[in-house]
Order: C-alpha cells, then structure tokens, then sequence
C-alpha cells in the first residue's frame, strides 16, 4: 500500500484545467441561477394563488428531485423528442453537455436561491416598506431601493452557502462526459490507474476553490454592510 | 407511460434507495454524535480530529466521496491481504461503499447539527445530575441524549432529505439502486425522458413522503412541550 506523489504532479496541469472548467461552471451557474431566481422568489411571495403556483411547482420539483436525475433528464431526456432533435436553434445547445450541465446547474440552484429570496424578503421589517410608502415611493422604487437592496444584504450568507453547494453539485457533471475537475479526474484513472492518488488530488483541489469562495464571500459581505459595521 | 416491463424493475430500486438511504443514515447519526462529542471536548487532539473530519468531507464533492471510498478501501482492503501474502483483490460492495460514502457525509453534517443542540441543554442540568451521583456516561445517556434528539431533529430531518437525493450517486459505483435501473431501462428502450421523468417522480414521491414522516416524528417528539405561539 504505496502512494505515490510523482503521478499528482506530472498530472496536476490537466487537474488544473478541469478545475477551471469546474470554477467556470459554478460562477456562471451562481450568476443565472440568481438572475432566475429574482421572479421565482418574487413570484413565490405574492399574495395571489394564480402568481404563485408556477413558482411554487418549479421549487417543489427542483428541490424534491437529485440534480443528478435533472442533469440526465436535460442531456439525454431531451433528446428523446423529434421537435427538439430537428430545431435549428436548441440542438445545438442542448446536445452540448456544457450548456446542458449549466442549464441544469442554474436551474437547480434557482429553486434554492428563491427559497432564500423569499426568506430575505420576508425578514425586512414592516415599518421600513411603510417608510418608504409614507415618504410617497412607488412600488417599484420601493422594490429597486429599499427591498432589493436590503434583500441582498440579508440573503448574501446562505446564498454563499449555496454556491459551495454548486461548487460540490457541479462533480456531477462529470456524468454527463463533461471533464470538469471530477470528470479530469476520472480520465486521468483511466490512463494511469491511480485512483486514490488522483481523487485525492482532486479533492485537494475543491477544498482549495471552496476556502478561496468562502473568502470572497467575507469580503463581499464586510463591504456591503460597511455603512452598518460599528452600529451596535 | 409505456414502461416496456421495466416497472416492477424500478419498484425493486426504490426499494434498495431506501434501503441505502436507511443503511448510510444509522452510520452518518452514530458518526454525527461522535463528531459533535469529540469537537465539544476539553481534549485538543479530539477537537483537531472532529473539525479535520468536518471541514474535509464538507468541502468535498459527495461524488468524490463515493469514489474515494469505493476506490480507496479497495486499494486499503487489496493492501491488507497482501501483508498476509495474498495476492488477490479485494473490494467492497457498492453497497457497503455506498453506505459508508453517503454516512461519512451525513455524519460531517449532522456533527454540527448536534453539536448546536448540545448548546441548548443547560449546564444546570448535567450539574444538577452530577450532583445526585450520575456518572458522566449514564448523564449522557440518561438526560442529555434524550433532550438532543428533540432539538436536533428539524435540522437531522433536511439532512435526511439530501441523503434521500444523493443516494443517485450511489449508480455511479453499480449499485442498482432507483437510478441505475432506470438507465438500465433507458439502455433497452432508448427512451430516457420516459424513465428519467419516472425516476424523478418517485424521487419527489418519496421526498413528499419522508416529509410527512418527519413532521409526525417532530410532532411526536415535542409531545411534552408547549408549542410556542406567535
């Protein structure tokens, strides 16, 4: 029972790679599945049965379901269809399993990011939105200055949990042939075979990116709430 | 929806989630209580080996996990036989793996949760026990653990739920678990919208269920308290 260090080191440019691959996935996923997520959390908070029932539907199976099970629906589901198979515009894409994996990806964690949304949402006290009534704010001046804003201030902790949890979802688009940094991993295996040595490696690597994330997270949030740092 | 037969194939890897599912969270709870044990000790090396344990398999892919340990106690198993001068190669079943892989992530997460409830039982309490002559175990046994299993719950509950869903995983090993033996079915009819979808929606049926069963469970645990009322 040997380990055998020279083996990461002659494959660590390609484990590299793929963690750019793996990094790409998770920020671009982190930013649609945020720019989803705004309606879906808006939508899940309204007072109208009609409003809600879309988003309440959407979260139920995003969050019900594994991502894994969505990743295969969308990659090789999809295809099961003539209409889709013979459309000019989404074939293309969605026989790509890099859109495949983000379109997943983001739509998963959208489910996720509403649900926080909506809690953030609901966290900002009456009397603020009265204040902004009072003073004769419209609706939607007071949805871009005053919920909005404080929304983001307040969600920004669990929405940094989220994107770690993407950053550990997105191994799975190595299911689906993608060479993230799990998927480089595996192929590497299959050359070498060494594969403690090389998921090791690997799992190196994702604690790496996970710690740089959370940093940046800190940091974001130290910013953001500057103008509130020494009220105590 | 025209299974092509495979129906009762589907039936039978429900039935071994489930049975994973239930397998890998009698490890993770067991694991989770002596993590939040070691990391709430007065003994600094016990402390390091709870949030080595913890920071580690949080921060790595569950996929990862799966294959480290399928992978990994091969080579540990193979390696063990060899000092007894075998030379065959030894592994353990999907099954036991996958037990194992999902427990170790169930038990890094479920550290926290319990270490939290252990927060919230008073300090009086295990004095006052300390006090009528209890020893340290039967404290534990005797008030603390029964306390931390009504606090700690809600959050073992949404653990339980992601558990659930990541037993998915398990098919990438070979276990025929739900997953796997819908692409099995995909493999024979080409048709994988049809049994993904069919997958999901036992997923989702099973989440509903669990759901249901954990709202009774927290009911029932919280039979001696007053609900708090806003």
């Amino acid at each position: 029972m040997s380990f055998d260090f020279s083996v990461i080191f002659d494959n660590f440019p390609k484990l590299l790679l793929g963690a750019w691959l793996t990094v790409k996935l998770v920020v671009f996923s982190g930013v649609g599945g945020l720019i989803l997520a705004f309606p879906l959390g808006i939508g899940r908070s309204s007072a109208k049965l009609w409003v809600r029932a879309f988003p309440w539907t959407y979260i139920f199976f995003f969050r019900g379901t594994p991502l894994m099970v969505q990743m295969f629906l969308v990659y090789y589901g999809l295809s099961q269809f003539e209409v889709i198979r013979h459309n000019e515009i989404l074939w293309p894409i969605l026989r790509d399993p890099y859109w495949c994996a983000l379109i997943t990806m983001s739509m998963h964690t959208a489910a996720y990011i509403a649900e926080i949304l909506r809690g953030a949402i609901q966290a900002i006290p009456r009397g603020e939105i009265e204040a902004a009534i009072s003073v004769g704010m419209s609706p939607g001046l007071i949805l871009r200055r005053i919920l909005i804003p404080r929304a983001v201030r307040i969600g920004l902790p669990a929405y940094s949990n989220e994107v770690i949890l993407m950053l550990k979802g997105s191994a799975l688009a190595s299911t689906i042939t993608l060479l993230e940094l799990t998927g480089m991993a595996r192929t590497i295996i299959a050359k070498t075979y060494m594969p403690v040595e090389i998921f090791l490696a690997a799992g190196f690597c994702y604690l790496v990116i996970s710690f740089l994330m959370v940093r940046a997270f800190r940091f974001a949030e130290h910013r953001l709430n500057r103008h509130i740092r020494d009220a105590r | 929806m025209d299974l092509h037969g495979f129906g009762p194939q589907l039936i039978a890897g429900t039935w071994m989630t489930l049975r994973l599912a239930f397998s890998a969270v009698s490890v993770g709870l067991a694991l989770g209580l002596l993590g939040a044990v070691a990391k709430s000790s007065k003994h600094l090396a016990l402390r390091l080996v709870g949030e080595g344990y913890t920071t580690i398999v949080r921060g790595v892919p569950e996929l990862l996990v799966v294959l480290i340990v399928y992978f990994g106690s091969a080579k540990f198993l193979t390696g063990i036989a060899a000092l007894f001068g075998s030379d065959e190669y030894f592994e353990l079943d999907p099954f036991a793996a996958g037990t194992l892989a999902l427990g170790l992530t169930f038990g890094a997460y479920a550290t926290e949760v319990f270490r939290g409830a252990l927060l919230t039982i008073p300090k009086g309490q295990t004095e006052a026990a300390q006090s009528l002559g209890l020893g340290r175990w039967h404290c534990f046994w005797r008030i603390v653990l029964p306390q931390l299993w009504r606090v700690a719950l809600p959050g073992l509950g949404n653990l339980f739920m992601v558990l659930l869903k990541d037993t998915a995983l398990i098919s990438v090993v070979g276990l025929d678990e739900l997953m796997r033996k819908a692409q099995i079915g995909v493999g024979f009819s080409k048709e994988p919208f049809t049994f993904y979808g069919c997958a999901a929606l036992i997923y989702l049926a099973l989440t509903v269920v669990t759901g249901g069963g954990l709202m009774a469970l927290e009911h029932r645990a919280n039979r001696g308290y007053r609900r708090a009322r806003s």
